[in-house]
């Protein structure tokens, strides 16, 4: 497997130094050794599909799981050594619902200031603030039972931002939520990191979210296999990327291979080819087939296409596997595991 | 320090909040030792006197107490495991406050409540012919506590070792009833037993939760009330220690 890892950051402040980080789960090596720095004020993401280790790093850097081996520190505290010291550092948004759902929003977020120690004229004056910028001033006094996922999730942002943490960890923020959540609280993101000049740590399998980022490291089984800015990664490919569907795929790409000397992948039925010179290259592809061609189109290249680069897979296509995965993994843990 | 008493505290007015808001709750968790106090005790004394013995309702009054503070605080503990599943666990665990803080926390909310849902039994002394003054009813208010304290502690003892609340319900079932039978709440334990049960009363740590009440309200104790709050305060310590022990672990 290729490893590849340019290092864009250098000369700035980081906020989160990564060396060899590695958590095996009896038997299964769920990280095997990252290492990573994240910079003050930066938007860094982790792009890999389910079961990438993306949980796993993020709850290893919270100070919830012990590392088996290697060390990080966040906003200079060690991980596994200052646990107290790094969660007052940070805020976090997890994966999985974290509210109490027989409270209403402000008590949630009031508990929450309290636990972390916000003197109460602080909190006062910041709870309306953070309900103000997810929007939820109108329904602070309702149950949080009653509210919609978007809802909940927007709550959970507010609550990660109450004690004005350094770093806020995000993971999956937009998880099955609608386009239009998605998009506003991605608009927090970037406000977030202009005013309150906060850097940003998260996890996603959503490509498009990933251009989002300052920089992105793509992870998958565990290990990071690329990081750099969106753009660079993209320029990485070259040129363009042409999808095309013939009568026969498998033809097709050893054709392509023999003819043009270039490695055609097949996804979802369609095969993708990465080439220099998108508009000229297409007539000559079509004239040299023999295979009949069904479709074809041309686009830029986006990190998809970087991914399917150096794994040869799709991330959303393992998407629904890695679903599945995760059910059975609960159904047959009984639960789920802090 | 001022973190972990912060937190103690929170979790504490979690738990009341919660508690107080569901009134439907209150309301069904008191229904059920209201149910043994009346009909069932009233049944059980028709066998040994005709139109029932007063003396029965009233041996037994302090042994419901214990029951409403038992259950009550066993519930509490199993909010846990809820918290697990919903999430809300991973929240406090993830705060900058020391776990066994969170521990505490829990096992004070929940004893409060538990000792809340106990004073509505409280209410019906009268009912039952019990009356008492008022430093006997702080010194009752003082014992519920321990009892609650205790019986949350090793709640959430077994709490912090189960993924599930099937898991916890199913340790619930084998060790709950039998606890409650043993204790002494609803017949006397002092003669005629068999030697294996009376070994079992004798290790069963409600038996001195309810000896104790038992004496302070209607004065029919049958061990010394120092052995009695002894062995609870013991045994709750112990509970609490080896459950934060747990809860520090808990990844
Ligand atoms: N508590 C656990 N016990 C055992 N295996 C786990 C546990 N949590 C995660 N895993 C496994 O570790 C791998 C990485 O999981 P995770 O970090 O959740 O991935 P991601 O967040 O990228 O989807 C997966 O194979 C998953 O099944
Ligand atoms: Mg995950």
């Amino acid at each position: 497997m290729k490893y590849k890892i340019t290092n864009y950051w250098q000369g700035s402040k980081t906020i989160i130094e990564v060396d060899e980080l590695k958590k095996e789960y009896n038997g299964l090596t769920a990280v095997k050794g990252v290492s990573f720095d994240v910079g003050r004020g930066e938007i860094f993401g982790f792009l890999g599909p389910n079961g990438a280790g993306k949980t796993t790093t993020i709850s290893m850097l919270c100070t919830l799981l012990r590392p088996t081996a290697g060390h990080a520190t966040v906003n200079g505290f060690d991980v596994a050594r200052d646990k107290l010291a790094v969660r007052r550092s940070i805020g976090l948004v997890f994966q999985d619902p974290s509210l109490d759902e027989r409270l209403t929003a402000v008590e949630n977020l009031r508990f929450h200031a309290m636990i972390y120690g916000v003197p109460k004229a602080d909190r006062d004056k910041r709870i309306p603030v953070v309900l103000e910028l997810v929007e939820l001033e109108g329904r602070q006094n309702d149950l949080v039972r009653t509210f919609s996922g978007g809802m909940k999730r927007r709550l959970e942002l507010a609550r990660g931002l109450l004690h004005q943490p350094k770093m806020l960890f995000l993971d999956e923020p937009t998880l099955g939520l609608d386009p239009q959540t998605r998009h506003h609280i991605w608009e927090y993101v970037h406000q977030l990191k202009i005013e309150e000049g906060l850097s940003i740590f998260l996890t996603t399998h959503y490509m498009d979210e990933a251009e989002n980022c300052d920089r992105v490291a793509i992870i998958d089984h565990g290990q990071l296999i690329a990081m750099d800015t969106p753009e660079n990664l993209k320029e990485e490919i070259g040129g363009e990327v042409i999808m095309l569907s013939t009568r026969d795929n498998r033809a097709a790409a050893d054709e392509i291979q023999n003819k043009f000397a270039l490695k055609a992948v097949e996804v979802n039925g369609e095969l993708s080819l990465q080439v220099a010179d998108g508009n000229h290259f297409m007539p000559r592809l079509i004239k040299g087939l023999e295979t009949e061609v069904a479709s074809i189109s041309l686009r830029k290249p986006t990190l998809e296409d970087v991914f399917l680069k150096l794994t040869g897979r799709r991330i959303r296509d393992e998407k629904i596997e890695g679903i599945e995965q995760e059910r059975t993994r609960r159904r047959q843990r009984g639960g789920r595991k802090v | 320090m001022r973190a972990a008493l912060m937190g103690i505290y929170t979790l504490w007015l979690r738990d009341v909040t919660r508690f107080l808001r569901d009134r439907p709750r209150i309301i069904s968790s008191a229904a059920q030792p209201l149910l043994w106090l009346f009909v069932l005790g009233l049944g059980l004394s028709t066998a040994f006197v005709r139109g029932g013995s007063p003396q029965y309702l009233r041996f037994i009054y302090p042994g419901i107490i214990a029951m409403s503070v038992l259950f009550t605080s066993i519930f509490s503990a199993i909010s846990i495991i809820w918290d697990r599943e919903f999430g809300f666990l991973k929240e406090v665990l993830v705060a900058p406050i020391p776990r066994w803080s969170v521990a505490i926390g829990r096992a004070l909310g929940g004893s409060t409540v538990a000792v809340l849902q106990g004073a509505i039994i409280l209410l019906f002394a009268p009912v039952v012919k019990v009356s008492f003054s008022v430093p006997q009813l702080i010194f009752a208010f003082i014992v519920m506590f321990m009892i609650a304290f205790s019986m949350t502690s090793f709640g959430i003892l077994v709490a912090a070792r189960m993924q599930t609340h099937e898991g916890f319900q199913m340790i619930m079932n084998f060790l709950l009833l039998p606890m409650f039978f043993l204790s002494g709440a609803m017949f006397p334990t002092n003669r005629g037993l068999p030697i294996w049960m009376n070994a079992l009363v004798h290790i069963d740590p409600l038996s001195y939760g309810v000896d104790a009440l038992r004496e302070i309200l209607v004065g029919m104790g049958r061990f010394s009330l120092f052995l009695d709050l002894g062995v609870i305060i013991l045994f709750g310590t112990v509970m609490l220690s080896v459950g934060a022990y747990y809860f520090e672990k808990t990844e």
